[in-house]
This record gives C-alpha cells, structure tokens and sequence, in this order.
C-alpha cells in the first residue's frame, strides 16, 4: 500500500468511528450510508478536491453537492477532519442549536454548498452551480453526490438530461450504489437496472468503481476531468454500513442509529480494520 | 372616472423588463421550462442566448437549477405558468429556495380567471397561498403594465426571493410608467372614509371603477393597491380602516389563503371590523372567455359596486 493510500485508509478509520461516536450520542440519524460514503468523502476532501478549509467561499474552490443530505454525518465529520470547523462540534448533531443540523442547511455550517434533505434535489442544484462556472468562465470541478434511492424521483431524470443538453463537462456525479433504500433492496423497491445503460442513452460518460477502492475513486474522479462535451457519472459501488459487520449490507441499518453496546462494538471492529 | 384607458398585460410589462435588466445587469439570468413565447422571456432569449435556459417542460428542475445559480451569485428569474411553478415545484421552492435564501426570483404567468378558455387546470388560483406562507419569500402581484415592469425590476434589485405573479390579458393601465416599485409599500389610488377596498392585480381597475359609480351615491370609498402582498404594508392598511371601519378586499384568487386571508388575519388581532372578502371562494374555475368568467364569479365592477352598498349597510347583530 503506497503512503497516499495508508494516510487515506488512516483517516476513513477515524472518520467511521466519529460517524459512531456522533449518531450514538444524537440517538437518531443515517447510520449505513454515512458509513458507506465515507471513502468518496475521505478520497475526495483529501486528495481530489482543490479547496481551502479556511476559506469556505474561495471562488476557485471545487464544490461538492450532497444531494442525499441524510448521510451528512459522514460529510460533517469529513469537513471538521480536514479543518473546516473544530471536530468538537461533531457531537452537537442534531442537538437544539447545533450547525449540525439533521439535515445540511447551507447557511448553517461553513463548506455546506447546498440545503438538502428531500431526494432527488442535488443533482439540479449541481446542474445550476456548474452552469454557473461556465458563465463565469471559472475552471473548478463540480462532484455531486447522489443515492441510487433518490433515482426513483422524477426531477433526477429532468438534472441527467438537462446537464446532458448543456455539456455540463465540469461536473461529476458520484452515485453511492450501495443497493438499499429505506424499504429494502433497491430492485425490489423500484428497480434501477441496467444503470450503465440508462446513462449512456441519456449521454453520460459512465464509470464504474469499488467506491472503498481509494485508488480506484481517484483515478475515476481524475478520468472524469479529461472527459469533453458530457458529464461523468461514477458508479460507486459501496457496502451499506462498511465496516461493521452486523450493519454491512441490511437495510435496517438505513435510518437508525447504535445503541451502547452496539456502538462499543462497531468502534471495536473499526479501530480493528 | 371618465378617462378612456391604455391596454397592455402584465405578462408584458415583465417580459419588457426583463429585456431591460439583460442589458443592464450582467448577473441576471433567464429559465424557461417550454413556455418562453407565453410568458414573454422571448425577448430576453433573442437578444441574451449566453444567458438564457430551456430546461423543457421540467419545472421541479428548473427552481432547483436556479438555487444552484443563484448561490453562485447570478439573479435567476424562473419563467412558466403559475399553476407549474410555483405549483408542482413548491418543494423545491421551499427548501432549494427559501430556506436557503437563495436570491431566485420566481415569474408565475396566466394568474386568475381571466386565463379564459383553457379551463381550471391552467387558472392560478392558490399560487398567492402556498407561497406567501414560506419563510423569506416576497410575493408581489402588480396591479398593471407598468407596475408589472417596475416589480421585475425591484424584485431584480431585492437581495431574497421573490414570487412575481402576472397574468395573461391585457388590462388598464392606471399607474404611471416612471413610478419605481417600493417592495412591502401599499398605495392609496383614490381616498376615501366611509369603506375601504383592497385589491391586488388587474382585477382591481374593476374595483375602482365601482368606487367611482358608488360615489354618486354619496358613498366614499378608499381604494388601496395592495401590489406587495408579503410583507404586508400593517400600517398603511391600519390607518386606512381606523378611518373607515369597513373593509372590502378583492382578488382573482381563493380568498381563504390570499389577499382576503391576510387583511382577516390582520385586522382580527389588531383592529377587528367586518370584512368582505371578494374572489373565487373555494370553488375551481372553468372554460369560457375572461368577461364571462369575472361576470360569473361576481368580480365585475357592477357586482363589486352592489357589495360596497352591502358591506356599508351591514350591521354586527
């Protein structure tokens, strides 16, 4: 393992057991996805992203849009690791007067780009925010992430046509394909398949990935810069709850979050990993 | 009131505006969702392509695209009929929009009855209601072409949301051209002391003209332009009802939730009197032309001028 590679393995690690730590003490929150997203969070705020943690509004910044904001823990913890705000105020999530809101609200906390909660809103707001580095001649990226879930929502299908029509070639979709939804396996709730095909006719470049593979998220999201004429969609495919073995891959696990014993155990297998 | 009136629409005044913001205002921005004739973002479309977008008939896309500009610092204006945005993209507007305090500015186009022949579905009826009840938003609903103009351009000037709402016929004009909007500002049209009518929209020339029939009656009306529905001008139509103690107020839109709902939500904490409350009152529009609907729901200036005799003749038991 290169040197890149184990700083960013080092880091995710600490980052899950924050994730813990802070929907353990909220008592409620998305548990699976935060865990699941947390390498493409980890990959991109460390290594991709061309930012300044001390300058949340730096024009030239590349911006990230959480479309599913449910999983903000693991874009809360990710933001106070990389030095956006102090890593004390992760255990205030969801508490009265806390930023950390149960959902991202852009004007509460700094690197929040986007207000998101209900689904399939993100990928449009990116669509606005790239047009708008377009017009401005600016050169930064664009990443919105996105669930597979909120594929079911119409106005996603509007933003994939849309940033189609517009060669929205500074902007990269990161869809968390992690397979559940809050009422179960994603195919049997509403199916999806075939994915890659259903993006290519709407004319997205298409990438699939080990979304826990941190070599394989980067060279995806670097690809996706020499992409001309369309925008790029990562598949990610990732393990709900990663990391935890009674959490990985059950649906359950979606809107809950552990109790003392659960969490002592999930800190335990992390610290492990 | 023997003056003969100039014709234009509302639809008209914001489309002419925003054809003058393009030239001076690099930031603003126009979206369309297949409607840019209609609504008469045409002009701003031929004259700024760079700056002007289609987003097809996809109006939930379209408010959330506009939050992602605007957090970006353009002032987008969205563009399609009200019964679609704010109708089927309401979520977006609340959440993308206002909680964000995203600096979007939304046109909702053929308001009212006066939409005619294409029925209900097209007819805005409800749009005042469910905006006017979020967090940060304007709504502003001109009263005619000039006034229309003058709204787009202040909503452009106006750091916030802002809902514009404009309708499809061309009505009087009875404001003058060079009058700059005042955002939460009511006017006084006519003074008066024995009764008060408030109006929003076109459909209030109606209502003026009925206070100028009913004055040969020895009956006094105050007309006053309520063009800024939120925030609500509280001590302009305060001191005009403290005066007359009777109040009337008159809309093209469902008078539970719209201009009515406002001046009765007002005035019972503040100043209780009767009100009457004149509009489509929880009923669906329906095909026919502009002049058969207003007659039909009772907002033509004759049924207006039998109200005021009513409303001043009624008595609290």
């Amino acid at each position: 393992m290169n040197k890149e590679i184990k700083k960013l393995t080092k880091i995710a690690q600490n980052i899950r057991i924050d994730i813990i730590k802070m929907l353990h003490k909220a008592g409620s929150g998305h548990t699976a996805g935060s865990l699941g997203m947390t390498d493409i969070f980890v990959s991109l705020y460390f290594n991709i992203l061309n930012h300044k943690p001390k300058l949340p509004t730096w024009p030239h910044r590349d911006r990230v849009v959480l479309s599913n904001g449910h999983i903000c823990p693991a874009l809360y913890a990710t933001l106070a690791h990389s030095g956006y705000f102090p890593c004390k105020k992760l255990m205030t999530l969801r508490q009265l007067g806390s930023p950390l809101q149960g959902h991202p609200h852009r004007l509460s906390l700094p690197g929040i780009e986007n207000t998101s909660g209900p689904l399939g809103q993100g990928l449009s707001q990116a669509c606005g925010i790239a047009l708008a580095a377009k017009l401005n001649h600016q050169n930064h990226r664009i990443y919105c992430l996105t669930s597979d879930g909120e594929h079911n929502e119409g106005q996603t299908w509007e933003a994939i046509m849309f940033a189609s029509k517009y060669k929205l070639n500074n902007l990269t979709q990161i869809i968390d394909r992690n397979n559940i939804q809050i009422d179960g396996h994603t195919e049997n709730v509403m199916s999806l398949e075939p994915l890659r095909e259903k993006y290519k006719a709407f004319n997205w470049h298409v990438i699939d990935i080990d979304g826990h593979n941190f070599q394989n998220i980067i060279d995806a999201c670097n690809l996706s810069k020499t992409i001309y004429e369309k925008p790029t969609l990562i598949i990610a495919h990732t393990i709900p709850g990663k990391g935890v073995d009674f959490m990985e891959n059950n649906p359950s696990w979606h809107g809950r979050s552990p109790n003392p014993t659960e969490t002592k155990l999930a800190i335990k297998q992390i610290s492990v990993s | 009131m023997k003056k003969t009136f100039k014709y234009n629409s509302t639809r008209n005044g914001c489309g002419d505006a925003l054809l003058e913001l393009g030239k001076i205002n690099q930031d603003v921005v126009v979206l369309t969702a297949d409607l840019t004739e209609s609504t008469r973002v045409n002009k701003f479309a031929k004259d700024f392509p760079d700056r002007f977008f289609n987003c097809g008939v996809a109006e939930q896309n379209m408010m959330s695209i506009a939050a992602g500009l605007a957090v970006e610092n353009k002032i987008p204006f969205i563009s399609s009929y009200a019964v679609f945005s704010p109708g089927r993209n309401w979520d977006q507007l609340r959440v993308n929009v206002c909680y964000n305090n995203a600096n979007v500015k939304i046109a909702g186009h053929h308001t009212g009855l006066t939409v005619g022949a294409d029925g209900a579905t097209h007819q805005a009826l409800e749009d005042i209601a469910i905006v006017k009840v979020l967090p940060n938003i304007c709504v502003l609903s001109p009263l005619d072409y000039h006034e229309a103009y003058q709204a787009t351009i202040a909503a452009a000037n106006f750091n916030g949301p802002v809902y514009l709402r404009f309708t499809r016929e061309e009505s009087p004009i009875v404001t003058s051209q060079t009058k700059a909007f005042q955002i939460g500002q009511a006017h006084i049209l006519k003074s008066g002391r024995d009764i008060t009518l408030i109006g929003t929209g076109p459909i209030l020339v109606n209502g003026l003209i009925a206070a100028y029939e009913v004055e040969k009656q020895g009956i006094s009306v105050e007309v006053i332009n309520l063009s800024t529905i939120k925030p609500l001008d509280q001590a302009a139509i305060l001191k005009s009802i403290r005066k007359t103690k009777k109040v009337i107020t008159l809309e093209e839109h469902q008078i539970a939730g719209g201009l009515g709902g406002s001046i009765c939500e007002l005035l019972s904490e503040q100043h209780p009197v009767h009100v009457t409350r004149l509009g489509i009152d929880d009923t669906f529009g329906e095909s026919g032309s502009p002049q058969e609907l207003i007659k039909k729901y009772h907002l033509d200036s004759r049924s207006i001028y039998q109200q005021i005799i009513k409303t001043i003749n009624y008595q609290i038991c």
